[in-house]
């Protein structure tokens, strides 16, 4: 009987935490499938054709979200420039050169640190240490956005460089060729993967962003070419999404952007994932 | 001969520098902070600013106290982990152990697409669905406030979660579970009496990455917050978080206002580095 | 005749635990010197240090003197890589780069400032017969050395350290990975290097020792125990270790 009471105990602790595992997990996705679709069907049928060629006039009350996209591929463009050789040279740096293992945990807490520092501060200090001095433009948020992806790119960076076979690097040595020689021809070659994760991983942190943005790089819509457009203030679609949902209550525009932003979002995990497989493929030969 | 080994120091110099960039970024974020938000804490006084109760920075008479958005920051943080970390736990655990690698690596797109969602779009969605239905549920005349805050918090924290307690629980070596079943233990019970406690480090780790996250999110919580310098007395309430804010008056302060909101900047920041050191802690405990 | 290497009183460490003790040795010019002994012994150890490949490990303590043509390698003076370029080295694994089968080859004179691509065409082919393998790729020089087998990989790596004309080829149990029939390409092909090369070689079999070395040096513990003609070490062993090495009571 005792036996019994006890069997039965453990069978409803099973039964138990398998519901509330399923219903956990249904969660998370039936969650993240309303998010998907929610935005979708009321975004996409606002997205025209005049939409994304037009800028928004208060002549006409028309809204168009062109000088939006074209500051975001310009503080992308400008941001990823900066940030690739800054990053890529850092996590050289800590698996080829440095010797100190202290100055090699100096340096990753450093990165463990500014990845932990949320946007809204990166935005404050950027303000600081960028707006104030050159003005608010997109080139002082694509700074801004420097400081923040340098640990990611470093990261990827610094995993793909451990996957070179430390034997190409005995080859190379063996055969006479000096530290610089070797970095260049057979360790940077091997490192094109992670510089790649780190890229796409960047740019979707980059699409996301506002708070860093907001103070730095101001949120005006002009239709500029890259030099001009990266000297004057812009929104981004992110920031442009703010101002239209939260200042100015045009919901339509807002779920426009929310959805291009979702499928980019889509788009920038299926490149992950598809960069990833390929190279893993690859090296499994 | 001597001019190569010139250019091999050099370029170890340039990398050297290269390294050093991530260490020099802290430094600097670390003096602007201090050195732009202690003025303001200075003449406010340490006790007025960060226990007082009552915020007015355009009032005649400007009050300074930040009280409500640290209680409220602490209050909204917490609401979110008490909500996100079970069910981060729980799909974690599933994930890690009972599903099939096809559910898996569905679920781990699906979770990478969520922590892809930009923090505004959380915010639209919060806006349009979520306030109208808190106010419509609980029957309140606004239903942005604290509430509507947690829940989108709990959401935006949950892949942190779930990432990093997946790959804590993956790493629990078989053999300790195999030990367990063979003492006749259901799978069940052997991933929570065995694999959990073996990944504790890791889940910590997880969760303290998500208080991380929840502290310092801003335009999400922007947008569902109502921004009223509340004291956070019920879930109902239009309340300002630490890092609203800040985000929410700096495009039109100046003066002590401004200072203030640097100072309020360095508080954010020490809760910040505080939270890292505890991230730290746990993820070397989770290496050793 | 006098040797090419000499090596007076050398030890290493490695951190706190001593790798080598007091080695003697003087390696001949054209010559094949095979280095046995149980796993661990040290002989790799001591082979990488002649080129000094030991540099990259952290924590690695030398002293003694080791001679390369009358020059102390470990001199303020020397350049690694032009030591490096004098005394070749042929890994245990093959590790061809992931690079074509001729940039492979090319790596090390285009290390060593060729730049002209008449030379280089004529270095890489010279490279590949004399390491036998250039019937066999001639015709895809163009296609990545990872698609090769592991045979014609460790062929590859020989062209890729003759390619840089040294005079001392260190190979560090160059056969160990490979199958037998590759083993024995291998081994002809050394004894024909022996012609134009000094070849210092470690190896975990002894009959190859026997079939290919003039020399043997027997390293035990990090002790180099004896060091003669690979006819005296078989035949007459003066030590009894080597003795019971060579005839199997331990290793």
């Amino acid at each position: 009987m005792l036996k019994q009471l006890f069997l039965n105990k453990r069978k409803s602790f099973e039964v138990f935490t398998k519901a509330i595992m399923y219903l956990s997990v249904g969660l998370t996705a039936a969650l993240v499938l309303f998010l998907l679709l929610y935005i979708l069907i009321c975004g996409i049928p606002n997205i025209t054709p005049e939409l994304l060629m037009s800028k928004p006039s208060y002549l006409t009350e028309k809204i168009g979200i062109l000088p939006d996209i074209l500051n975001t591929l310009y503080i992308v463009f400008a941001t990823l420039l900066l940030v690739l050789p800054l990053g890529v040279g850092a996590a050289v740096y800590l698996t080829e050169y440095a010797t100190s293992k202290k100055m090699v945990s100096i340096i990753e807490y450093a990165a463990e640190a500014l990845s932990g520092i949320p946007s809204i501060i990166y935005g404050l200090v950027g303000m600081l240490l960028f707006s104030n001095h050159m003005g608010t433009c997109l080139m002082a948020g694509a700074l801004t956005l420097v400081i923040m992806n340098l640990p990611t790119i470093m990261r990827t960076t610094q995993e793909s460089l451990k996957t070179v076979p430390q034997s190409y690097r005995e080859g190379a040595f063996g055969l006479g060729a000096g530290k610089w020689r070797v970095v260049r021809t057979v360790v940077l070659p091997g490192c094109v993967d992670g510089v790649i994760t780190g890229c796409i991983l960047s740019v979707g942190r980059i699409l996301g962003e506002s708070a860093a943005l907001l103070f730095t790089a101001g949120f005006a819509h002009a239709v500029n070419g890259l030099v001009d457009g990266l000297a004057a203030p812009g929104a981004t679609l992110t920031v442009a999404l703010y101002v239209y949902a939260k200042e100015q209550g045009e919901f339509g525009v807002a779920f426009a952007i929310a959805a291009i932003l979702m499928l980019l979002t889509l788009l920038i995990n299926f490149a992950a994932t598809l960069v990833q497989r390929h190279f893993a493929k690859r090296r499994s030969i | 001969m001597k001019k190569n080994q010139f250019l091999e120091n050099f370029i170890h110099g340039i990398f050297l520098l290269l390294g050093l960039i991530t260490v020099g970024c802290v430094l600097l974020i670390t003096m602007y902070l201090v050195i732009s938000g202690i003025p303001a804490i200075c003449k406010i006084g340490p006790i007025n600013f960060l226990f007082g109760t009552e915020w007015a920075s355009t009032a005649k008479e400007a009050k300074y106290g930040i009280l409500p958005f640290i209680l409220t920051s602490i209050f909204g943080t917490a609401g979110a982990i008490v909500i996100g970390v079970p069910v981060g736990f729980m799909t974690a655990v599933y994930l890690s152990k009972l599903a099939c690698p096809k559910v898996k690596s569905a679920m781990q797109s699906v979770v990478s697409l969520l922590a892809g969602i930009p923090s505004v779009v959380f915010g639209l969605v919060g806006m349009l669905v979520l306030v109208p239905g808190i106010r419509k549920v609980f029957q309140v005349p606004d239903g942005a406030g604290l509430l509507a805050a947690i829940i989108v918090l709990a959401i935006m924290i949950l892949p942190s979660i779930i990432k990093m307690s997946v790959t804590a629980l993956d790493a629990v070596p078989k053999e300790y579970e195999d030990a367990s079943l063979a003492l006749g233990a259901t799978p069940v019970e052997t991933y929570f009496r065995v694999s959990v406690p073996a990944a504790k480090s890791g889940i910590a780790a997880a969760v303290v990455l998500g208080v991380g996250r929840a502290i310092g999110e801003a335009m999400a919580v922007m947008m569902v917050a109502g921004n009223a310098p509340n004291m956070p007395n019920s879930l109902f309430q239009s309340v300002r978080f630490l890092t609203t804010a800040v985000a929410g008056e700096m495009s039109y302060s100046s003066g002590l206002q401004q200072q203030a909101l640097f100072s309020i900047a360095l508080v954010l920041f020490l809760f910040i580095m505080f939270i890292n050191a505890a991230l730290n802690f746990f993820l070397k405990r989770e290496k050793e | 005749m006098s040797s090419i290497i000499s090596v007076k009183d050398m030890c290493l460490w490695y951190g706190e635990h001593q790798a080598l003790k007091n080695v003697n040795i003087e390696i001949m010019p054209k010559s094949i010197t095979a280095f046995i002994g149980p796993s661990g012994c040290g002989k790799s150890t001591f082979l990488k240090t002649l080129n000094r490949m030991n540099d990259l490990i952290p924590g690695v303590k030398i002293t003694g003197d080791v001679r390369y043509e009358g020059t102390d390698i470990f001199a303020k003076e020397v350049d690694v890589n032009n030591l490096r370029k004098e005394i070749g080295m042929v890994f245990q694994k093959p590790n061809p780069f992931p690079m074509s089968i001729y940039d492979n080859v090319a790596y090390g004179p285009r290390t060593h400032g060729i730049t002209n691509k008449v030379k280089l065409d004529e270095i890489v082919e010279r490279a590949l017969r004399d390491a036998a393998i250039w019937d066999e790729v001639k015709d895809r020089l163009k296609k990545n050395a990872l698609g090769m087998s592991g045979g014609q990989q460790q062929r590859l790596c020989i062209a890729r350290a003759l390619a840089v004309q040294p005079k001392v080829l260190l190979m560090d149990e160059p056969t160990s990975a490979l199958d037998p029939i590759s083993t024995s390409r291998i081994e002809e092909l050394v004894m024909e290097l022996k012609e134009n090369y000094t070849i210092v070689m470690v190896t975990h079999n002894m009959q190859q020792a026997v079939r290919v070395s003039d020399y043997t040096a027997f390293f035990l513990l990090g002790e180099l125990v004896e060091f003669d003609k690979t006819d005296n070490i078989f035949s007459t062993p003066g030590d009894k270790r080597t003795e019971d090495y060579i005839t199997g009571r331990f290793g």
